[in-house]
């Protein structure tokens, strides 16, 4: 092995070695550790020069402590189980707006549909604080949606919309529509016309046309899409802060809360490691998907 | 070939492009609001944007996210473009796997997580957190964008175009720099923009890796609409999107006119 070849491994290789692979033990570490009052706020702490008995020391002094109050406390079970449950009717909410989208882009003319992918990119690149900001001033109580149904008279009373959990919905439909749009795009642009005119010409009515020949062969884009929404929802932290309120609870804001208002930090970490064991499973089923997807498109 | 939109379609493109721009249209309709009320209109008036242009505070809080975005977004590209080479044209090496999975990883983790590690991190080496601590934050998890919008790029051209330089007596260096940077180039281009917006963005990273010393711009708005809509934040607002829009849309037709040309030369090549 040459010089350069080391070289042009090692530097990225121990960034990410000593930035994403070392905090992460860390957290795993500090998560077996308890709660004290001093700087840092845990305990014990690994210290070399205290030889072998230091190390002794060190692991006679960890604990599940923090893992067995996760499952005592009501709290952290309801954060993880509302997390994953806000996530999937998200998903399924995303499914329902961005489908017709992405077939109605597939089915424009060629000529349309630069500019029309475009414009779903386009707001994915403004900052998502600022997408989730937009939603405040129009679903507020005195906001523009319940002021404009007021003038219209469908509405007497206010919607309360703000701070529930419908506003977590919102919000994420809102702020990964792109996420789903683009993969089912991908999918059916690909599709060949023809197969669907074929099932029409052999007798089969536009619904059904649709439903036995479009729909089948867009699922592996509606399978990354539906990922590429549930993973990163499941930690959310901005939306349900923002739009949810004190009464939503999903998992990311207790994270924030336990170690930002409450400084226990090692039930901090615990809560980061329960969340990463759950997301595995997602991850992995996602990871799979893709090399079958990569698979049959050769 | 039969490609007619139906009313189906119309209607739900309209309705879905509808959904994504009103609320940004509203937002920079209300940032020309004279009122303080964000929901009653009152009158033309750019006051919000004047206020915006004196608060120090926010000036500072900006100032920093571009300093972190912009070095931590170059760091990134060139970590980043490294590690899509590693992955593509270095075959097997020991710890290959390892190296893969930190380059993906970083890509699915929730922020909070990747926050609160890199917080823990600085902490125990004793690291002062502030602008620095930020930008390191930034490089690691942009690197990983990079890597991948660049790996993709180099997995599609020839290698032997890399190998024939090598015969012809150029060194790995020079055929690096002749041949395959021009060749990734466009894709190096999108990894450091797409590096600098995912920096420019983050407020959750940078809240656990700051110190006292330095706010940036996202944690500056969280706290102020933390309280309510406040037309301060839409003028800034506005002012945001009209450059990522700008930006993007000028960047979609310079690479339009630069395909026609390319278009053109074929078809003049061809003719002679």
């Amino acid at each position: 092995m040459n010089l350069r070849r080391f070289i042009l491994i090692a530097v990225p290789y121990l960034w990410l070695v000593a930035l994403f692979l070392v905090p992460f033990l860390i957290v795993v570490k500090i998560s077996f550790s308890s709660a004290a009052i001093s700087m840092p706020p845990y305990t014990p702490t690994f210290s070399l020069t205290q030889g072998w008995a230091g190390i002794e020391n060190f692991f006679s002094q960890l604990s599940v402590d923090n893992f067995v109050f996760l499952t005592q406390d009501d709290l952290y079970w309801k954060a993880y189980l509302s997390s994953l449950q806000i996530a999937a009717i998200s998903t399924v909410l995303t499914l329902i707006v961005a489908y017709p989208m992405a077939y109605g882009m597939a089915r424009a003319p060629d000529e349309w549909r630069p500019t029309l992918l475009m414009l779903v990119i386009l707001p994915f690149w403004t900052s998502f604080l600022i997408r989730v900001y937009s939603w405040m001033g129009i679903i507020s109580d005195q906001g523009l949606l319940n002021q404009f149904l007021m003038w219209l008279g469908i509405i007497a009373e206010p919607l309360h919309i703000m701070n529930t959990s419908k506003a977590v919905y919102l919000g994420i439909v809102y702020t990964y529509l792109p996420f789903m749009i683009l993969p089912i795009y991908a999918a059916l642009e690909k599709m060949d016309d023809s197969l669907g005119e074929a099932a029409v010409d052999l007798g089969a009515s536009r619904l059904s046309s649709f439903w036995l020949v479009t729909v089948p062969m867009s699922r592996p884009g509606v399978i990354a899409g539906c990922f590429l929404v549930f993973i990163p929802a499941i930690g959310e932290y901005v939306i349900p802060q923002l739009l949810g309120g004190s009464n939503t609870l999903m998992i990311g804001k207790v994270l924030w809360t336990e170690f930002f208002s409450n400084a226990d930090w090692p039930l901090a970490s615990s809560v980061a490691v329960v969340l990463l064991l759950i997301l595995i499973i997602p991850i992995m089923l996602f990871q799979r998907n893709q090399q079958k997807n990569e698979e049959a498109g050769r | 070939m039969n490609k007619r939109l139906s009313w189906f379609n119309v209607t739900s493109l309209t309705l879905g492009f509808a959904f994504l721009y009103l609320p940004m249209l509203i937002l920079i309709i209300y940032s020309f609001n004279a009122s303080k009320l964000v929901t009653v209109w009152a009158g033309f008036s750019t006051r919000w944007y004047v206020e915006l242009f004196h608060d120090q505070p926010f000036l500072d809080a900006a100032w920093v996210t571009l300093k972190v975005a912009v070095s931590s977004s170059t760091l990134a590209t060139i970590l980043g473009t490294m590690a899509a080479i590693v992955m593509v044209r270095m075959g097997r090496f020991r710890g290959r796997t390892l190296f893969s999975g930190m380059i993906y990883a970083p890509l699915v983790m929730p922020d909070v997580i990747t926050g609160l590690s890199l917080l823990l991190l600085f902490i125990a080496i004793g690291l002062d957190r502030g602008v620095f601590t930020i930008m390191l934050a930034h490089t690691t998890f942009s690197m990983c964008y990079v890597s991948v919008v660049v790996s993709s790029r180099l997995m599609t051209f020839d290698h032997s175009l890399e190998e024939a330089a090598l015969d012809l007596g150029a060194s790995p260096f020079e055929s690096f720099r002749l041949v395959t940077l021009p060749i990734i180039l466009p894709a190096v281009v999108s990894g450091w923009l797409l590096a600098f917006t995912l920096s420019l963005d983050d407020l959750v990273i940078a809240s656990f890796t700051t110190g006292p010393s330095a706010t940036t711009l996202p944690m500056k708005i969280f706290s102020a609409v933390r309280l309510g809509v406040s037309p301060e934040i839409n003028a800034l607002s506005t002012l945001m999107i009209s450059v990522v829009a700008i930006g993007v849309i000028s960047a979609s037709l310079i690479s339009k006119r630069a395909i026609i040309r390319q278009r053109r030369e074929e078809q003049e090549g061809g003719r002679a």
